[in-house]
């Protein structure tokens, strides 16, 4: 079993789900990003990590905001992989994803990449602009690497492309809780839970929803709408950016004691 | 190999797919599906022919540049996209784009504009098929394009600003994508470029195949041969695209590609030196740092000043079926001057550095030889730019 199958399995023993928090690399330096990482990492079952690019179109003001303040503190691919092997060897047990928009792949080499970050304890990988239908591209790195590749899956997705999506994914199936791009949102919608409720009759891989989940009460939700894991990035940024690490260590235990 | 383009699914060679976010992927299908059926649809056909000829102008001619063309060198014929409406070749892809977006039953268009010509032809197209247009432009454009951002306003489209990023052009697209992914339902994205995810690429192709279709038969029918160059000037690629499909199995005909080379330090040359990479939702030639973060590309012409390049230029490229080359922002605007004073014709300057290459091969040619440049739009807009310029030097 791998760390996804272990975590997932361990969740469904303790009755909980997963709280997945996301953290920009780099973000708002090297120094207190590794930091801010290892605070929420401690409540977390899953990290996902975020490499920074230039122009990342699937992503709302705040996480583009973490992204030019971890480019401006000199972050490069290199150096966020550095920043995962410390973390990995504090959180040895930990799924951690990555996400990472195409370009920085193809310019680090594709087969290099996978390598790298399977040196590093990278689990799975997320490329937000690569729908399922371009696989091709990657697969045979991430299946010598063992890693799993991760996608997005949303409301508007039709049944056909579901279908596909499950038989390419691993670790989990990243559900977009509403078609719209990341940041925090005040409720959650209808739509989302359905959606939940739909997907985990067609699947056994664990279903978890992110893009606009910023509450424990989201996560308590969510679980009841039978969700495996609750995916908040945005909201974490925007505590720490506001109050700073202590008040980020209260929400990030907010949110795994609603799970 | 004409139909290499129409054929390929999106993909051509390594370059092309559909790397867009998982949420566009329902409504890229949809158009997909829609341009498929447009393909096949003689009525829609025929709606796009008539708006070209009676809205737009269509056929625009071609002409013989004596005074611009060297003494004893090759020829210079111009074809004449600077007197479509709307004063570029952007109307062509905006008409077609529109019936899409029509038969899809959107309600409402976006855009993305550089130096404001696509978001004038989408406000132009907004206005006639009774569509509200929002036009997403980087705030370092708007300031220098103030007329045409006036323009689009009195056409009735709201123009936003775009300050992320490097308040560029790559960033209004990045603005327009993010803001179609929570408006797919009802919204059309007329993506102005050969660029972007499938199936623009193709798409606006094929809309802008017309320039060269045009052009090949005015130019047999009036000096009876083939040019032996066809030139014109790649940002995205759009006009270069529309003019080259026609002459793709020419053999004599040699295709040449002209991209800014800015103050060659700062430049957009992406073919000439871009690496194999992904922008705005397909693998094509980008400029990026050695990690991949895009770099802020540089032209005195607002429509060249653009990071990426569209993947069926790389691909043309990669054949060696396209050459492809740089000119300055110095002589593009030279030929800007040159071009208006003994033609009495105001080029773009986006134009003008299709303008300045082909002087400068002419030169060396016979003069029974013809080059073909497609003078791709107007150069009314770069007045402000052009006067800036005289005054600093």
């Amino acid at each position: 079993m791998n760390r996804y199958q272990q975590t997932f399995e361990r969740l469904k023993k303790e009755d909980k789900i997963a709280f997945i928090p996301f953290w920009m690399l780099g973000d708002p330096n090297p120094e207190a990003s590794l930091e801010a990482v290892k605070t929420i990492a401690e409540q977390a079952d899953i990290l996902e990590l975020g490499l920074p690019f230039s122009d990342p179109l699937a992503d709302g003001p705040t996480i583009q905001a973490a992204v030019n303040r971890s480019l401006q503190a000199g972050m490069n691919t290199e150096k966020c992989l550095e920043q995962i092997m410390i973390i990995r060897a504090d959180f040895p047990e930990k799924p951690i994803g990555l996400l990472v928009y195409l370009n920085l792949v193809l310019q680090y080499g594709i087969n290099r990449f996978f390598t790298d970050c399977k040196k590093t304890g990278i689990d799975s990988i997320l490329i937000p602009e690569m729908p399922v239908e371009e696989i091709k591209l990657v697969e045979s790195a991430a299946q010598e690497n063992q890693i799993d590749l991760v996608f997005l899956l949303s409301t508007n997705t039709p049944q056909d492309r579901r279908q596909k999506i499950y038989d390419h994914s691993g670790g989990f199936v990243y559900t977009v809780s509403k078609p719209s791009i990341t940041g925090a949102k005040t409720d959650l919608s209808d739509d989302t839970l359905a959606l939940v409720q739909e997907l985990k009759s067609q699947t056994d891989l664990p279903i978890c929803v992110g893009f606009g989940i910023s509450t424990p009460e989201h996560i308590k939700a969510l679980k009841k709408a039978g969700a495996d894991g609750a995916i908040i990035g945005s909201e974490l940024i925007n505590i720490y950016q506001k109050e700073g690490l202590e008040a980020l260590n209260d929400f990030a235990l907010s949110c795994a004691s609603s799970t | 190999m004409t139909n290499f383009i129409e054929n390929s699914g999106g993909h051509f060679g390594e370059f092309g797919g559909c790397f867009a976010p998982e949420l566009l992927q329902p409504v890229l299908r949809k158009v997909t599906q829609t341009f498929e059926k447009f393909k096949t649809s003689t009525t829609l056909q025929s709606e796009f022919n008539e708006l070209l000829r009676n809205f737009a102008g269509r056929p625009t001619p071609i002409y013989h540049a004596k005074n611009y063309s060297p003494k004893n060198g090759a020829q210079i014929w111009v074809k004449r996209e600077d007197l479509l409406h709307g004063g570029a070749h952007k109307t062509n892809n905006v008409i077609g784009q529109a019936l899409i977006a029509r038969e899809m039953g959107a309600k409402y268009l976006i855009a993305e504009t550089g130096a404001g010509q696509h978001g004038i032809a989408t406000a132009m197209a907004g206005a006639h098929f009774n569509l509200p247009v929002k036009v997403f432009m980087g705030a370092k454009d708007v300031a220098r394009q103030q007329v045409n951002v006036e323009r689009m306003r009195l056409l009735g489209a709201e123009v936003i600003s775009v300050d992320t990023g490097s308040s560029s052009l790559k960033d209004a697209i990045n603005e327009a994508m993010r803001y179609w992914i929570s408006h797919a339902e009802d919204t059309y994205y007329m993506f102005g470029t050969a660029a972007g995810p499938h199936p623009f690429p193709e798409l606006v192709a094929r809309f802008q195949r017309v320039i060269g279709d045009e052009a090949r038969a005015q130019i047999l029918e009036q000096t009876g041969k083939l040019p032996a160059q066809v030139l014109a000037c790649v940002g995205g690629g759009s006009n270069a695209i529309g003019i080259f499909q026609a002459f793709l199995e020419d053999k004599e005909t040699k295709l040449v590609g002209v991209e800014p080379a800015g103050d060659n330090i700062k430049h957009g040359l992406t073919i000439g030196r871009g690496v194999t990479g992904c922008l705005h939702g397909s693998i094509s030639k980008v400029n990026c740092d050695e990690n991949g973060q895009i770099e802020e590309s540089h032209s005195i012409s607002a429509g060249l000043d653009y990071p990426g390049v569209s993947p069926i230029h790389a691909y043309l490229d990669q054949l060696g079926d396209a050459q492809y080359v740089g000119i300055t922002d110095d002589e593009a605007m030279e030929a800007l001057l040159k071009f208006s004073r003994c033609e009495g014709i105001i080029p773009a300057l986006e134009s003008s550095h299709a303008l300045a290459e082909a002087f400068k091969r002419a030169d060396k040619m016979n003069a029974d030889e013809i080059l073909m440049v497609n003078l791709s739009g107007r150069g009314d807009k770069d007045l402000h730019t052009v006067f800036e310029y005289l005054e600093k030097s």
